[in-house]
């Protein structure tokens, strides 16, 4: 098919979902590799495959600035960009409830090097400046908060941001329209409640909400096996009980992983209900730099869509590797940038922590500290 | 005069007409019941959830993000203890998040003891929630306080915890609130719904005013200058009653101030008194280890040492896992009128 069909198909394609089948409540896909008949346009791929390229790069240089002293400890998403990246692409973005809300995990950031963010702003984050548009240069890196975006802060505690999502779903879901609200996690986290009071508050009869629940599967919680632990075979069976229908994707493949957010993604804004996805991935650099960041011997969605990309004819081996040394002259900037830029104050400590009110006698403004006397 | 739950119920309706409340939701929350409570019937927000007090947290903070006004309220404060990461977050996350959001959720819930509630249905609850930065925390004690902190509670775009004092909430003040009609009974008949069948009933809600209580503004119940002391919720209305004994009986003049909010707290009101007496007590019915009137104590050891004129107190609960269903058990954990007007007593009139 190399050059003819000017599309590229997925690798582990799941069978799209027809509305008969996505109204089933035992809908779920079998295991990826059954079918193949879904294929992306040149430019589509290469656009993906960029991002999944400038993506690394950023976190390839974060973990280098983790291990210089120019930041101190590192967490992200190497592993995770192809199905990342699709994401990203995918999402209605905006601000307010009329655009789809995010409620990530520390592991997304190809989905917003998809969205647009800047690589510098990641970075940012990671050398702790006060120009660090997500944290103010107080949280780890993959920690984002861009209101823009509706990127709804995101925090170290895991799975905390599955009892929040059906929150923003409740005021979609009021408002009419097509928004969704999307949030990610990890399979090992599913195993905190949050994971099941999603399910609880995303499937109230006659208050059922339009929620996408993305499990990211890399077989790993920090050092144990999530198989070790977790007798289900798909953490999306859970789903099955309370009607949310699924699919198991392959991960490690942005063309597969496009059709199955595209036929989640339809489905929540059409049907205004939740639906699931588990993505198998790798995890390339282990948890964190908590555990050195090794590179793994896992499958890297990157080269394995490289091969296609060559295969097809759509780059050369000598235009990858310029997209690469592109990239990580891009990021080799941007942390140049970033280290000299300015670092947050011991002014600064306070700052941020309340919104001003004009019923606070305290803090009309921002917190300035424990209470102090006021002569009035 | 309305009770304080009848208060609470009447600012709900107020900031659902006036501040934007858009969703007052939790565990029994929504019709038939309206809170065991019965703080929020016949609200036209009202909606029951499911019961699962992190779901309530999580739901308000999404509501907020999305640009909602939600009140949410975990039933008894004894069972929120599982939230605690949650409420962290809700109040770190602008701090943490770049100031990219605000947070403007209200929860209630009712704390302390008084209702004979056992090991469950009588923990206290702002020492707790006292350390969770970035949130405020008011408690009032009587119903207009708790009709003005609420409207104050909802209309400051940060997180707020109302505390209600569970002792407290059956319990009419001697103010009215602002469009509140003067006949218990009258007022009873408009918003209180029916026993039974309330398929049909509809509240008919007075026309309510404004009344916003600033957050961070304790009141002076008492004025004195013998000895200063700083409560708040169920302990507040004993010590203005043990003030008002030790007048009549020992001519002693004690001032009490009602902080109302625990935090952002009213320092200069604190600072301000005890200049005038030298003496300060300070009660509470949250167990002694460690308790928020530990973190006032300092302040006045700190910054008032040289103007004390004998040593600063806290009266507290004791530091027992919990509060036993026999009233021998909860007479004597928690402060009562006795203890409360002892330590007065022995502040105003220990030797200099």
């Amino acid at each position: 098919m190399r050059g003819k069909s000017g599309t590229l198909p997925g690798n582990g394609q799941a069978r799209p979902m027809t509305k008969s089948a996505s109204a089933q409540v035992d809908s779920h896909i079998p295991a990826p590799g059954s079918l193949g008949t879904e294929s992306l346009p040149r430019d589509r791929c290469l656009e993906l495959h960029r991002i999944m390229v400038r993506a690394r790069a950023m976190e390839e240089r974060m973990i280098k600035m983790s291990k210089s002293g120019e930041g101190y400890f590192w967490i992200g998403g190497p592993g995770e960009e192809a199905f990342n990246a699709a994401l990203g692409l995918l999402i209605k973005k905006g601000e307010g409830p009329d655009f789809d809300f995010l409620h990530l995990h520390y592991r997304n950031s190809a989905t917003m090097v998809a969205m647009g963010m800047p690589m510098i702003d990641g970075i940012r984050q990671m050398a702790m400046t006060a120009t660090d548009p997500h944290s103010f240069g107080r949280n780890f890196p993959g920690h984002f908060a861009f209101k823009k975006w509706n990127v709804t802060p995101i925090s170290s505690v895991i799975e905390n941001q599955f009892v929040i999502a059906p929150g923003t779903a409740i005021v979609q879901k009021r408002r009419g329209g097509d928004a969704v609200t999307i949030v990610v996690g990890g399979e090992s986290g599913s195993a905190e409640g949050d994971f099941a009071s999603c399910l609880i508050w995303s499937t109230r009869p006659g208050n059922e909400l339009p929620v996408l629940m993305i499990v990211m599967n890399n077989g790993w919680g920090i050092s144990t096996p999530h198989g070790s632990q977790h007798g289900a075979k798909n953490v999306i069976d859970r789903g099955k009980p309370f009607g949310i229908p699924g699919e198991v994707v392959e991960g490690n493949d942005p063309v597969a992983s496009w059709f199955a957010i595209k036929r989640a993604l339809e489905y929540c804004r059409k049907e205004r209900r939740a639906y699931m996805l588990e993505a198998k991935v790798s995890r390339l650099y282990g948890h964190s730099s908590s555990s050195g960041a090794p590179r793994s011997s896992d499958p890297d969605c990157i080269a394995m869509f490289e091969e296609k990309l060559l295969v097809q004819g759509w780059l050369s081996q000598e235009a990858i590797e310029r997209l690469h040394a592109e990239a990580k002259a891009e990021a080799d900037a941007a942390a140049a940038q970033a280290v000299q830029e300015e670092k947050p104050h011991k002014e600064h400590v306070e700052r941020f922590t309340y919104a001003p009110s004009s019923v606070d006698k305290v803090y009309p403004g921002d917190y300035t500290g424990v209470p102090q006397r006021i002569d009035d | 005069m309305a009770t304080m739950v009848q208060a609470v119920r009447m600012a709900l309706h107020y900031g659902e007409e006036h501040l934007g409340v858009t969703d007052v939701f939790g565990q029994d929350v929504g019709p038939p019941l309206g809170g065991v409570f019965t703080a929020t019937q016949g609200l036209k927000t009202a909606w029951n959830s499911p019961l699962d007090e992190r779901g309530i947290i999580g739901a308000a903070m999404g509501i907020a993000y999305a640009g909602g006004r939600p009140v949410c309220e975990i039933q008894f404060c004894d069972y929120g203890f599982n939230t605690i990461d949650l409420l962290k977050v809700a109040g770190n996350q602008r701090w943490a998040g770049a100031g990219n959001y605000d947070m403007p959720i209200v929860l209630m819930t009712p704390s302390g003891s008084g209702i004979r509630g056992s090991l469950y249905h009588s923990h206290s609850f702002e020492s707790w929630a006292s350390r969770l930065a970035g949130w405020k925390i008011v408690m009032p004690s009587n119903p207009l306080d708790a009709y003005g902190l609420m409207l104050s509670a909802i209309a400051d775009p940060n997180p707020v915890m109302v505390l209600l004092p569970k002792a407290l909430l059956r319990m009419r003040g001697d103010q009215l609130l602002p469009g509140e009609p003067a006949n218990e009974a009258a007022l009873k008949d408009m918003i209180d719904a029916p026993l039974g069948d309330r398929t049909r009933w509809q509240p008919r809600w007075p026309e309510l005013g404004p009344h916003f209580v600033a957050l961070g503004e304790a009141s002076l119940v008492r004025e004195g200058t013998h000895a200063t002391v700083v409560s708040y919720g169920r302990t507040l209305p004993l010590c203005a009653q043990a003030a008002d004994q030790l007048r009549d009986e020992d001519s002693l003049e004690i001032e009490v101030l009602d902080l109302r909010s625990i935090f952002p707290y009213d320092w200069s009101a604190i600072s301000r008194s005890l200049e005038k007496t030298g003496r300060i007590l300070i009660v509470n019915e949250d167990t002694e280890v460690t308790n928020f009137g530990e973190h006032l104590l300092r302040r006045v050891i700190d910054e008032h040492f040289y103007e004390l004129v004998v040593r600063p107190r806290v009266l507290m609960g004791k530091h027992v896992p919990g509060i036993g269903l026999n009233q021998e058990y909860e007479r004597n954990t928690v402060p009562q009128l006795p203890r409360i007007k002892d330590a007065m007593r022995e502040l105003a009139t220990e030797e200099a």
